[in-house]
């Protein structure tokens, strides 16, 4: 006899697909908000399960800081290439080329915060009304309250207060010209149920999630790859580490953990076994109590 | 750490927990979360600053629920905050509500998708308004699991006549509410009796502790396996090499089981086919059952579109334009009378009205009020509704997915008010 329940993650997946079908019968012009993180690539991989054997039905829309890992790059265009999607690139140095936004200056700066009036201009530009992310509720606390048909203003702003109630499976996605949505079809993930899912579907992932050899330096708690962007304090120096990125975000800001894990199977065991947050090595978010916060009421992912 | 064979079998358990800052509420999460390792230490170390800033002692548990700016300034919890944590046997997500009775609506929100309910009372008071509210709302959106944690032993000596006495209190209201299953629970969250470990204050009580009894829980019944129920979302028509005549229906199984050779009705048509195959990219299934996302293709030609619903010819819901709800509103602006909204149900959006007023709900005395009739934010009431086309209705207590809907005010786009079919 059959056991007619599923386990956790087939009730995740389930329940995925059920909001990204939702996403594209209720919108006209809806995208997959793609970094090259895993938790985008988990919900591309899980928008090909939603419409098969159709093609993935949204275009990838990528912000592009400029301060990119070229492996991330890289990984995108090949991925592009072999779902057959089309993909829409929101540049940052164009935004401050253009003077729509002025680079931050002294030895934080960093794109972060500019990203905000390019993902904005992209989403209006191309009439998008609803952006698809990868975010999860278990990732700062100020997301733990966030919907999964999340309402965003004609100005993109997020109203913690002004967010539709949502009950059982039912999303309201109705919405006014000019207004957009954020869809966050894995809210319900926690970081070890994306890791556990991605080992059981063997999906491909960047090469920086998995340890390798690297030029660092050790910077607030974390250790910062060397690229062309990052300038050297005082009192810092390079050094060669086995490294891997829990996260991938910017290049300037992204921190590695020193790391053995090379496979997937070893990189489900060291999430298990962590005892930090993994945005504890991200220093955007260490920038204030409600740094997180503060960035979706402007309008970030 | 997970393995494998595992997640095969572990089973995700949705419950929410109704409660104020006095009751312990926000302290029980934070020793759950705390006692089965979903802290951090980054988490930790933020939580032993603020405490230590604030002048507590040790750590306060209670600041690993807080959430947003307002809250942490006000020290309340304005909405529903999802938390997250999982042991060797079960994945748990806690929609954690604040309990003060102008946030009914979070409780009923919290409450839609839950499979048990923790209802929080302080036994040094014992039950008081508050908990006839939450036992109410429990029943109301049909919980299928309730537990009463009895909190705060340890401020009465541990017990034994205070905790049967306030079982007596309990049983001696809930009588009058439709309840599954319920289960109560002598526990301290500040001391962690009978939370994640066995207490060693209460040797009277044989039951198991909290954590023990939410692994154990027999929840694969929660969910409607007898009414085969297909809301379609959308129509997959890929139309490329391979799949140039497919024509599959998409969407989540509300309940009930679908196979292959399966007769058939859609509904509102009344067209009649065969099931063909249940797709999904991994494969074809033999069958498919709640709450599966799959792909379905029939035998016939039919012109099928979202909102529509597949079932069992030989067990079809029923087709209502007029029917009683219980009506939980949700939002600021009162109902207007006789006013047009738009009424979701599964995947099918139709124009509604609230006919009628037939009586409001005190959730506190459960009495029935018949001569105010004007719906305010957090009211709860029996209405009738009327809608310009047929839905596909079943009774909420028998399946909460084809028996729930949301009516949508057209001039906000917003959710107004939630409603359960009888």
């Amino acid at each position: 006899m059959s056991k007619y329940y599923l386990n956790y993650l087939d009730e995740l997946e389930s329940e995925a697909i059920f909001i990204l079908r939702e996403v594209w019968a209720q919108f006209q012009n809806p995208v997959i908000l793609f970094s090259g993180g895993k938790d985008s690539i988990v919900v591309t991989h899980l928008a090909k399960k939603a419409f098969y054997p159709s093609r993935i039905p949204f275009p990838l829309m990528h912000v592009d800081t400029g301060h990119n890992f070229p492996e991330t790059i890289k990984f995108r265009d090949d991925l592009i290439d072999s779902l057959g999607a089309r993909l829409i690139v929101g540049s940052v140095q164009e935004s401050i080329d253009s003077g729509r936004v002025a680079e931050e200056k002294g030895k934080n700066a960093t794109r972060n915060a500019l990203q905000i009036t390019t993902l904005l201009d992209a989403i209006e530009m191309n009439n998008v009304d609803c952006a698809i992310g990868g975010g999860r509720r278990d990732e700062e606390k100020a997301r733990a309250k966030e919907r999964f048909f999340s309402h965003r203003d004609d100005f993109g702003q997020w109203d913690p207060k002004n967010q539709r109630p949502e009950l059982w499976n039912i999303l309201n996605g109705n919405h006014f010209e000019g207004e957009h949505f954020r869809a966050f079809p894995i809210s319900n993930w926690t970081e070890m149920d994306v890791w556990n899912y991605i080992l059981r579907e063997n999906i491909s992932i960047p090469s920086l999630y998995f340890a390798h050899e690297r030029e660092v330096v050790w910077r607030q708690d974390s250790w910062i790859p060397v690229s062309e962007y990052l300038k050297l304090e005082e009192g810092e120096d390079i050094q060669k580490k086995k490294i891997r990125f829990r996260t991938l975000g910017d290049i300037t800001i992204t921190g590695g953990i020193e790391s053995d894990a090379d496979t997937l199977e070893k990189i489900v065991g060291e999430v298990s076994a962590m005892k930090q947050t993994e945005r504890g090595n991200r220093s955007d978010d260490k920038r204030s109590e409600t740094a997180m916060e503060d960035r979706k009421r402007q309008g970030y992912f | 750490m997970n393995t494998s064979t595992q997640i095969d079998k572990n089973q995700l358990l949705r419950f929410t927990t109704a409660g104020s800052v006095d009751d312990g509420k926000s302290t029980l999460i934070g020793r759950l979360l705390y006692d089965s390792k979903a802290i951090f230490e980054d988490q930790l170390q933020a939580v032993e600053n603020t405490s230590k800033r604030k002048g507590h002692d040790g750590v306060d548990l209670a600041l690993f629920t807080d959430g947003l700016r307002d809250e942490r300034e006000q020290g309340i919890t304005i909405d529903v905050a999802y938390r997250y944590f999982t042991t060797p046997r079960r994945k748990f997500i806690i929609a954690d509500t604040p309990g003060h009775i102008q946030y009914t609506r979070n409780m009923v929100t919290g409450a839609s998708t839950a499979n048990a309910a923790l209802i929080l009372v302080d036994a040094r008071h014992g039950v008081i308004e508050q908990t006839k509210r939450h036992a109410f709302i429990a029943s109301l959106l049909q919980i299928p699991h309730i537990i009463v944690c009895i909190n705060k032993m340890d401020l009465v000596d541990y017990s034994e006549d205070v905790y049967e006495n306030i079982i007596d209190q309990f049983e001696a209201f809930s009588s009058k509410l439709y309840v599954k299953d319920i289960e109560f629970l002598p526990i301290s969250a500040l001391n962690g009796d009978n939370v994640v470990n066995r207490s060693e204050n209460m040797d009277w009580y044989q039951g198991a502790p909290l954590l023990h009894t939410l692994e154990h829980m027999h929840i694969s019944s929660d969910i409607n396996k007898i009414d085969a129920r297909f809301p379609v979302q959308t129509v997959l028509r890929p139309q490329s090499d391979g799949f140039i005549d497919y024509r599959g229906y998409a969407g989540r199984v509300a309940s009930g089981i679908l196979r292959p050779g399966d007769d058939v009705t859609i509904l509102p048509s009344g067209f009649t086919s065969v099931i063909k195959s249940i797709d999904t990219i991994d494969g074809e299934l033999e069958e498919a059952y709640a709450p599966m996302s799959v792909s379905i293709t029939l035998e016939d030609d039919i012109d099928i579109s979202r909102g529509d619903m597949i079932v069992r010819t030989n067990n079809k819901p029923q087709a209502l334009q007029e029917f009683d709800a219980m009506l939980c509103w949700l939002n600021n602006d009162p109902a207007r009378p006789r006013a047009k909204y738009t009424i979701m149900h599964t995947s099918n959006e139709q124009k509604a009205m609230i006919k009628e007023v037939v009586y409001k709900i005190d959730i506190n005395s459960y009495n029935r009020e018949e001569e105010d009739k004007q719906l305010n934010m957090n009211d709860i009431s029996r209405v009738k509704i009327r809608t310009t086309r047929p839905l596909m209705i079943d009774e909420y207590r028998d399946n909460r997915i084809t028996g729930s809907f949301v009516l949508i005010d057209d001039t906000t786009h917003e959710t107004v008010a939630a409603g359960m079919i009888i």
